[in-house]
């Protein structure tokens, strides 16, 4: 055989002809967040629809809850009693420069229930575990099992986010209650016996401005907050952005994103429901 | 008996990039169907059309009459479960142990006891030589070994068409030749349509009953082995002979001053010796007989006026048995 002289081919590629798909025009950029947030309403749709197909994945669902409840209840706790205390103190400075120092205890358990609390509780939950579960998603993404799992007839949604969704949502409701509690506990402690206020104005006021809306809003602030952590966190887990590098900047989107999202319902939710609940005070 | 898989006018691109353009071809049932093409024609791309999990922009992949690309996803899924996919690298679910991994779609799709689970996954393991690695997690064994694994996931729910995205890629030679037997005995078990996408030569001389190729966002060719094995086509001797001069270079395509370089210079393409056709791979002894061989014949016997004269030499000469047999 006569060895011919090797022939390399052009280091450049051959120069892309222009066979791109005729008569479609690319998607203007403008419209790419307005894509994105389809696609994340696409989801949240769809996984709302998976709720209620059967077969509904227990095991899974409980191994998340617990999970997730794991990695947050610790850090609430922690987190709540200095948030309740900063309230408790800041408004009892401010109520004791108005004179109506009675009033500490219910405005700074109102600060706590309808918002510290639902807030501390979706910031955790979208901190330590919703970036925990976008990372598992988006590693299962890139090594292909997700596309496994849609080959095999099993639906990724149902058998995957589904119970990742329900378990931060679940355990957002619960851990509410668990911030609540002893975040005004902290409030009541620092406010008796940093500013010697007195155990019964605390309480009186408390029931004079507290009422239970209150605390429901409080708790259905949670399982929306818990939603959107769900949501998003899958979201960006199910859509990196080529190889490892891209899981790595999905989670870090996906916590911001959630918070971005937080505040802005929050807002609209306070706004809500100041409207339609009558103030006790009032 | 497998089922048709009908291919009209699939064309793929990803942004502006065209993967390949208006593909047809029908896999006949229970056929084993080889597609080659150099790396990164988009072979796996081709895969994922017809399993549906990524959708071309035109074009319908038809199987039960459920198009792939635009049906709904309801009935997409359920089409699904007549697959096998065996993917690049296994796929294989990091979390869970080899059997719990290949027992994974009988405890998605049936309602079989634990213990028939049990019987069908171990005898599933068995068969791709797995036995004993069951209770390891996928990432403490060998490529190899995983890609073996997720071979078995893919069969464990007897599948009417399984897809093989290179089942030779990180096996050895010898592993490689048991796995092509692995397939046709398959086949002759459970007659189920197969499409293994591959550039192993051996796996693609000895394999498959019908051959096509992809290259330059086109299907080259797609038909009877004998036709792609036979052909004198540029770029499919130079792809089966594994030279370099031809008009497939490192990247995808040389461009045309390289081409005309190298025509003028005397070592042209195109002259190499005719190329014999190796005979196909037979069902171990034992094994049923390949009802797929016995249609393929008829089907091609009924079209030998349209092809090739090599190709009608080599079928003829393939199945005339004192000829067909020794000949290398």
């Amino acid at each position: 055989m006569t060895a011919p002289p090797p022939v390399r081919p052009p280091a450049e590629p051959a120069t892309e002809k222009a066979t791109g798909t005729p008569g479609r025009k690319p998607p203007s950029r403008l419209l790419a967040p307005l894509r994105q947030t389809g696609q994340l309403f696409a989801l949240a749709l769809a996984v709302a629809r998976a709720i209620f197909r059967r077969p509904f994945q227990v095991r899974e669902f409980i191994e998340q809850f617990w999970f997730v409840a794991s990695v947050t209840i610790l850090p609430a706790a922690l987190v709540s009693i200095p948030f309740g205390a900063v309230i408790a103190l800041q408004v009892g400075s401010l109520t004791e420069q108005l004179g109506a120092q009675s009033f500490t205890g219910g405005a700074s358990v109102l600060a706590v229930i309808q918002q510290a609390s639902p807030l501390i509780v979706a910031l955790l939950i979208a901190g330590a575990a919703g970036s925990a579960i976008c990372a598992d998603l988006g590693s299962r993404k890139i090594r292909e099992e997700l596309d496994a799992m849609e080959v095999m007839g099993v639906s990724p949604v149902q058998r995957l986010v589904v119970p990742r969704v329900l378990a931060t949502m679940f355990v957002a409701v619960l851990l509410n209650g668990l911030v609540s509690v002893v975040g005004t506990l902290g409030g009541y402690f620092f406010n008796v016996i940093m500013q010697g206020g007195t155990p019964g104005a605390y309480l009186a006021s408390f029931s004079a401005l507290a009422q239970l809306p209150d605390l429901y809003v409080g708790e259905l602030k949670a399982l929306i907050f818990g939603f959107i952590a769900g949501i998003v966190a899958a979201y960006r887990g199910l859509n990196p952005r080529g190889g490892p590098k891209g899981v790595g900047d999905a989670v870090n989107q996906s916590v911001v994103i959630t918070f971005m999202l937080l505040f802005a319902v929050n807002m609209v939710l306070t706004a809500i429901y100041l409207q339609i609940v009558p103030p006790k005070g009032g | 008996m497998g089922i048709e898989v009908v291919v009209e006018g699939l064309t793929k691109s990803f942004g502006k990039q065209n993967i390949w353009q208006d593909v047809s071809l029908t896999l006949p049932a229970g056929e084993v169907s080889v597609m080659l093409g150099p790396s990164g024609t988009g072979k796996t791309v081709f895969l994922k059309s017809i399993i549906g999990l990524l959708k071309p922009e035109k074009g319908r992949v038809l199987i039960n009459g459920v198009d792939m690309v635009n049906s709904p996803e309801r009935d997409i899924m359920e089409t699904r479960k007549l697959f096998g996919l065996m993917f690049q690298d296994g796929a294989l679910f990091g979390s869970m142990s080899l059997f719990d991994n290949i027992a994974f779609p009988l405890r998605e799709h049936t309602r079989k006891k634990e213990s028939e689970i049990r019987r069908i996954v171990m005898e599933r393991i068995d068969v791709v030589g797995l036995l004993g690695a069951e209770g390891k997690l996928p990432g403490e064994i060998s490529g190899g070994m995983r890609k073996r694994a997720g071979l078995a996931r893919a069969l464990v729910l007897d599948p009417q068409i399984i897809l093989c995205d290179e089942p030779d890629s990180g096996l050895d030679p010898v592993r490689t030749a048991y796995l092509s037997q692995l397939l046709i005995d398959l086949n002759a078990q459970i007659d189920a349509t197969m499409l293994i996408v591959t550039h192993n030569l051996d796996i693609a001389a000895t394999v498959p009953d019908n051959m096509g190729m992809l290259f330059c966002r086109n299907l080259v060719t797609f038909g009877p082995r004998e036709v792609l094995l036979t052909s004198d086509m540029p770029v499919v001797s130079q792809f089966l002979a594994g030279r370099r001069e031809g008009p497939i270079g490192m990247s995808e395509e040389k461009d045309a001053a390289t081409l005309a370089a190298e025509q003028t210079s005397g070592n042209g393409w195109g002259h190499a010796a005719p190329r014999t056709v190796v005979p196909q791979l037979e069902p171990s002894p034992g094994m049923p007989v390949r009802q797929a061989a016995l249609r393929r014949r008829e089907r091609v016997v009924s079209m030998m006026g349209q092809l090739p004269e090599a190709a009608r030499t080599a079928i003829m000469n393939s199945y005339t048995p004192t000829l067909g047999g020794g000949r290398r």
